[in-house]
């Protein structure tokens, strides 16, 4: 188990009903978090067409989790 | 070259003078504006939000990306934030080259970009007094 922070953007942050939150958790990547995230909160939005980003810089879905890792979930972008 | 996130309103003849070069024969500029409908729905106001710092990263990654794929010579983009009226300027890249062709590609190639991959989201705020976050299946 390690502890992170989950921050949570645009349609994440209303369907979770905040922007950020502790987590102890075993997912080991920022999928299985998201995987978790999404049962837990009713996330729709497929990884594929969802971002993450790790300490504010993007990162690749299935890079491993460090203990105390930021990691902001992205809903799909609708930018324009 | 630059690509903004900013919350106040965008100023495109502002924007369009620092494109000024003087090997500069071609000027491409979009704009991209507030509508009042979308997919049958009648839209009344837009709200953006973007993580201005990852955007303003990525954003410039696709600038320097349409500079060596493209002969141009500049390139800026600014998107807003915030809730916009209908007919507000939301987005505007503006692209000088030497000749039009290149141009007028990497003006598409920008916004284009932008749109795929640059972290800002969008609600749409309808007549009906409901919202939708564009793009989402968690609305």
């Amino acid at each position: 188990m390690i502890e992170v922070t989950a921050r949570y953007f645009a349609a994440f942050r209303e369907r979770a009903g905040r922007d950020r939150e502790h987590l102890t958790t075993n997912a080991r990547t920022a999928a299985e978090l998201y995987g978790e995230l999404a049962r837990k909160y009713g996330f729709a939005d497929s990884v594929t067409r969802c971002k993450v980003a790790i300490n504010d810089e993007l990162a690749d879905w299935n890079v491993a989790l460090e203990a105390g890792n930021e990691v902001l979930f992205f809903p799909p972008v609708a930018g324009g | 070259m630059s690509f903004k996130i900013t919350s106040v309103p965008i100023d495109p003849e502002a924007h369009k003078l620092a494109l000024v070069q003087s090997a500069a024969g071609a000027c491409v500029t979009f704009e991209g504006w507030v509508r009042n409908h979308n997919e049958g729905e009648a839209v009344q106001a837009l709200e953006y939000e973007a993580h201005a710092g990852i955007a303003e990263k990525e954003g410039a990654k696709i600038l320097a990306e349409a500079k060596q794929r493209f002969a141009i010579e500049t390139a800026l983009c600014e998107h807003r934030v915030g809730k916009l009226a209908i007919g507000e300027c939301a987005v505007w890249v503006g692209v000088s080259a030497a000749h039009r062709g290149a141009a007028f590609d990497a003006c598409r190639y920008i916004i284009d970009e932008t749109k795929a991959r640059v972290p800002i989201w969008k609600k749409e705020h309808y007549a009906s007094g409901e919202t939708g976050w564009v793009n989402c299946a968690t609305r």
